[in-house]
């Protein structure tokens, strides 16, 4: 089960850099690499599973004193609230300056972009 | 050609790192170091139910200031850059009419939406949500207002207002934990309470209330922002 997430983790990320490789349109370069964000954050979440252990909060069935041997990584997911959160704003940002650049050549083609070719 | 080959070759070479990753890959039986100390303390020293919520407001509150003062600075770049845009759309296109079935569904939709967003922020110490999903909710019920009228006004005054206050809360309350208790951001100001109980965990709920406002706001700028900037002719 494990396995079978931390696979489509790594699936995500190759879509994505092969979405990002592949296509010249800067919109569909973002949304690959929405996709390759998503599988990272999948990926960290597997690693902190743990088979036969439950969800980091504390109730009844996981007593306070018992937690350690009960509940899996509660680290990862930490990590990974930060980086969704993190990922929208750099989401939104590649959003506004592919605005600015459609603005200034009228074209969303990466090829057109050939300022900075040395 | 030659291009396409180099891309599937590097995606070869980080899939055939990928996969020895995964093959040679054996979860953990017994929880490390950190995992264990949160797991030990978190019930006696924050009184946080969600051991998560504990770690992200807590234990690594700063790096959540942090993590809010990020997504501020995105959501004020975005309007920067955006903002000559909105100004030159003076002559606007005329917009296809929005239909019954969504200015109806908004008006039922919008409210719930909302109020299951204050619900996820409020609990985020005792169920698996908090400010930042909670947030993420709020501004989802905006963006169903921005799609049912798109040409109403958006009360950026007020959406700034929210934001700002709660910011400026948020920095005080980490300050009080500077005088109170134990160092800046810790919860422990207010008394922890009942491990489970709605008041509980010290400023938990505050400040999660709180990170609940500015991350709704801080997405419904974001969304206006991109709403507002017409597309160009």
């Amino acid at each position: 089960m494990i396995h079978l997430a931390m696979a489509t983790g790594f699936l995500l990320i190759l879509i994505g850099f092969y979405g990002a490789v592949s296509n010249r349109n800067i919109l569909r370069m973002i949304v690959a690499f929405t996709i390759a964000d998503s599988g990272v954050n999948l990926v960290i979440v597997a690693i902190g599973y743990m088979p036969g252990r439950t969800a980091p909060i504390l109730d009844a069935t996981v007593k306070a004193g018992y937690a350690a041997a009960r509940i899996i990584d509660p680290v990862p997911q930490a990590l990974v609230l930060t980086a969704i959160v993190i990922g929208v704003g750099v989401t939104a940002l590649m959003l506004a300056y592919a605005y600015k650049l459609y603005e200034k050549k009228r074209s969303l083609d990466i090829a057109k972009f050939t300022e900075l070719r040395g | 050609m030659v291009k396409r080959l180099g891309a599937l070759l590097l995606l070869l070479a980080i899939g055939g790192i990928f996969t020895s990753l995964l093959v040679g890959y054996v979860p953990d039986t017994e929880l490390n170091d950190t995992a264990r100390y949160y797991a030990y303390h978190t019930a006696a020293d924050i009184g946080s139910a969600n051991i998560v919520t504990a770690i992200v407001i807590t234990y690594r509150g700063l790096d959540t200031l942090g993590e809010v003062t990020v997504l501020f600075l995105a959501a004020a770049i975005l309007g920067l850059v955006l903002a000559r845009g909105r100004r030159q759309a003076q002559a606007r296109r005329a917009l296809t009419p929005v239909g019954e079935l969504l200015t109806t569904g908004s008006r039922v939709l919008v409210p719930l939406i909302m109020l299951l967003g204050v619900y996820v922020f409020i609990n985020g110490h005792l169920t698996p949500g908090g400010g930042f999903q909670g947030g993420a909710v709020i501004a989802s019920g905006v963006l169903l207002l921005l799609l049912a009228g798109p040409r109403k006004p958006f009360a950026h005054s007020l959406i700034a207002a929210v934001e700002s206050l709660a910011g400026v809360f948020y920095v005080v309350i980490g300050l009080m934990g500077l005088v109170l208790a134990g160092g800046f951001l810790d919860s422990r100001v207010l008394p922890l309470g009942v491990l489970g109980a709605l008041f509980s965990a010290g400023t938990i709920p505050i400040i999660y209330t709180l990170i609940g406002l500015k991350v709704g706001a801080e997405f419904s700028v974001m969304l206006s922002d991109l709403a507002e900037t017409e597309e160009l002719g």
